[in-house]
């Protein structure tokens, strides 16, 4: 025979009892970094969806206008350009920027004196503030015969190049800056996954014969999977919203060659100096959020069985 | 029983906590002396100190003058990119300085203070050229803003490029040929840039536009609304053919090209630029912001063809208020404008005073410019300040007269700022892409600039 039980009486929740339990300490102690992240991260992100819904100059009241903004910004010719310019400046950007510190870190992991110097070495250029950096590499991409590069390259014969001021030439060359802007970073990521791999798959790797590619190829690569998948998606993330090298350099030039997603954004919000279309601004800054957030969601779905050991 | 510990620790986060409220809201507050404040544009950043004593020079005499207005100086440099920003931040000084075009647009959205009581005050304010005062003013007359300065492009040149080159510094070209003629023997003789054209930032699309109107083309006809975008006229691509034989087939272009109003003006002055085109009145900067040395500094008028309706093309600087700017504000803002910028036009005394701070200082006196009252009254004033005058006038002296008797146009009026960002990228596809095709460029960029104007 069964007999209905009462179920065991739980505690009734009540103000009292939140506080007893710590609820309000909890929250005083919360309190300061939600008022920070409350007033300077998720209230202009708030106030950014709202803009992008809106036709406003910041300076007459605004005036709700539907999806206005993202119909225009669609339909903006310069939009699929500046989307390839960016995927371009991503596709050159992963096949250098992507494998250059890693073969660095893991050669720099072989060196046995001094490594010490070469990691600060590496980690230099990353400490030179960006603006000063882009300018510097401004003076050396002159494209006149007698600029630092071409100089460089007339010694060994090569005719000078015309860097930035070609349509061809002009992304490669902003990306070779970035690279050399960025890889320091990564590499002491890399450096510091590297040292968690246990010394012993490589001494049994070695009594199997294997050389150093086969070491690199069968232990090394394996173990740092889960850092090369993070740095993967940071990569991508990064380089979608890259500003700085092509807005220094070029402007976007020439002939918008170099125009990008981010500098798009730039343009719609402060290239009119009667007041700049913010509402369209925002309303390609919220499109790009969402697609890399649904970017990243895919990313990690699929990579989900790699990532984990 | 809590403990007394943690009951101290949570009143210190809440603590904590409304301070940090309190702070965001804080007041920094402003002393009650009485006092009007105004803060008002001075010069571009980067500019050499003396400048800048001249400049507060002129405060402390302002302010002598005025006891009961405190003037604080802010650096100041237009720019469409910056302007913008500033604008919305609002964080421009009360009284800046924008070009003549964008007047009657800022006027339109309300971004402006209307200053019609006090200007209409001014002793001088019947003999403002009415064209000129109308770039300040709305559909109904008043007044937003006070003429400061009218230019008309030039053609700036390097006499020391041109001796080197074995050419007449004293005879500097009147035609496009010679320009073109010119700028081949710079290339060549010498390594550096013949001729060059601005490209960045809507620079390249003003002064394309400039030389598309010394050819007789308008980018533009019409009014508001019905305006229709012209600049795929023939002028235009008979500009940018002789950009492109320039730079593809004499070569005389040198190998950067990407610049803008300050980069270019740099370039200049460090001696790689045998001529380019800009406002007449750049002198100042050249050597103010760029120690160029005034010896190797010529302008010529810039070369018009035959065409009926060939032009040179002006432009100008409205001193403007900010539309938050309180009435005791605007009054003293007209004074300050008045004192610093106008009466020096209309009045012995102002004018010689600051001619005087100026030159000494060692500051630019007597730049080239256009009367914004008349001509009458421009020669008068560089009369009055002819000790003073230490701009090199017979090197500067081929502007006024190769501009006589010519038309001066104004600058396209609609979507001023997207014409000329959408010409940019034609010159610049002309500059660096030998196969760049003209018709089609200018076609897709015409159709682009319509399509703004017809959206309003």
């Amino acid at each position: 025979m069964t007999t209905l039980q009462r179920p065991a009486r739980t505690p009734r929740r009540t103000p009292v009892s939140w506080v007893r339990r710590g609820g309000l300490s909890n929250l005083l102690f919360m309190l300061p970094l939600l008022v920070i992240f409350g007033v300077f991260s998720w209230k202009p992100i708030v106030e950014a969806v709202v803009m992008s819904l809106q036709k406003t100059n910041l300076v007459s009241p605004a005036t709700f206008i539907g999806l206005d903004n993202y119909v225009k910004v669609l339909s903006d010719p310069q939009l699929g350009q500046a989307a390839l310019n960016t995927l371009y400046f991503a596709f050159l950007a992963l096949l250098f920027g992507y494998p250059v510190p890693l073969v660095v870190a893991v050669l720099m992991s072989e060196v046995k004196r001094m490594r010490g110097l070469y990691s600060a070495l590496a980690y230099l250029p990353v400490v030179v503030p960006p603006v000063v950096a882009v300018l510097l590499w401004k003076v050396f991409y002159n494209a006149d015969p007698n600029g630092p590069f071409n100089t460089v390259l007339g010694w060994v014969g090569i005719p000078p190049q015309p860097w930035l001021q070609s349509a061809a030439s002009a992304m490669p060359s902003l990306v070779l800056e970035a690279t050399w802007a960025a890889a320091g970073g990564t590499i002491i990521i890399y450096l510091a996954a590297l040292t968690s791999v246990s010394p012993d798959l490589y001494d049994a790797a070695e009594i199997d014969g294997a050389g150093i590619w086969k070491k690199v190829w069968h232990v090394t690569l394996p173990q740092l999977r889960g850092v090369l998948l993070i740095t993967f998606i940071l990569q991508i993330i990064g380089t979608a919203q890259v500003f700085l090298e092509p807005f220094l350099f070029t402007n976007g030039g020439p002939a918008n060659s170099t125009s990008t997603i981010l500098l798009l954004i730039y343009r719609y919000a402060f290239q009119n100096s009667l007041g700049g279309n913010y509402g369209a601004a925002t309303a390609l800054s919220v499109m790009l959020a969402v697609f890399l957030a649904i970017f990243s969601l895919i990313y990690f779905r699929l990579t989900k069985s790699w990532s984990s050991n | 029983m809590k403990s007394p510990r943690k009951a101290i620790a949570i009143a210190a986060v809440g603590l904590a906590s409304a301070g940090l409220l309190s702070a965001c809201s804080a007041d920094a507050g402003t002393p009650d002396d009485g006092k009007v404040r105004i803060s008002v544009a001075s010069l571009i950043p980067g500019t050499e100190q003396a400048a800048f004593d001249a400049f507060d020079a002129r405060v402390a005499e302002f302010e002598e003058l005025n006891p009961d207005i405190d003037v604080e100086p802010v650096e100041y440099e237009w720019k469409a990119t910056t302007f913008t920003a500033q604008l919305a931040g609002g964080t421009l000084p009360d009284v800046f300085r924008i070009p003549l075009t964008d007047g009657r647009t800022l006027i339109a959205n309300g971004q402006l203070a209307d200053l019609t009581t006090q200007v209409e005050a001014l002793p001088y304010f019947d003999q403002f050229n009415p064209s000129v005062l109308a770039t300040a003013q709305d559909d109904a007359g008043n007044i937003y803003g006070i003429p400061r300065e009218a230019y008309a492009i030039g053609l700036h040149y390097n006499r020391d490029l041109f001796e080197q080159a074995g050419l007449d510094p004293d005879d500097p070209p009147t035609t496009w040929d010679e320009v073109r003629e010119d700028a081949k023997a710079i290339a060549e003789k010498t390594g550096q840039a013949g001729y060059m054209q601005m490209t960045q930032s809507n620079t390249g699309g003003w002064q394309t536009t400039a030389a598309a109107v010394s050819r007789g083309g308008r980018m533009e006809e019409g009014e508001g609304d019905t305006t229709t975008v012209t600049l795929d006229n023939d002028a235009t691509k008979e500009t940018l053919e002789f950009l492109k034989e320039l730079r593809w087939t004499d070569n005389s272009m040198g190998s950067n090209f990407l610049f803008d109003w300050g980069t270019i003006n740099q370039a200049f002055a460090a001696g790689q630029i045998g001529m380019y085109t800009s406002g007449s009145d750049i002198f100042t900067s050249l050597t103010r912001e760029n120690n160029l040395d005034p010896a190797i500094y010529g302008l010529a008028a810039i070369p018009i063809t035959d065409s009926p309706d060939a032009a040179i093309m002006g432009g100008g600087t409205l001193n403007v208020v900010s539309a938050k700017a309180t009435d005791e504000q605007k009054d003293a803002a007209v004074k300050w404008i008045d004192f610093y910028d106008v009466s020096k036009l209309v009045d012995q005394d102002a004018a010689v005073a600051d001619a005087k701070i100026l030159a000494d200082q060692e500051q630019a006196v007597g730049t080239p410019a256009l009367p914004i009252f008349d001509q009458a009254t421009l020669d008068q004033s560089r009369e009055w300040i002819a000790d003073y005058i230490n701009v090199p006038q017979d090197q500067v002296s081929y502007f006024a007269e190769g501009n006589e008797g010519r038309t001066l146009v104004g600058e396209p009026t609609v979507k001023t700022q997207e014409l000329y960002a959408a010409l940019d990228t034609v010159v610049q596809a002309v500059l660096t892409d030998q196969n760049a095709d003209i018709d089609a460029l200018l076609a897709q960029a015409n159709s682009d600039v319509q399509a703004l104007v017809d959206a309003g």
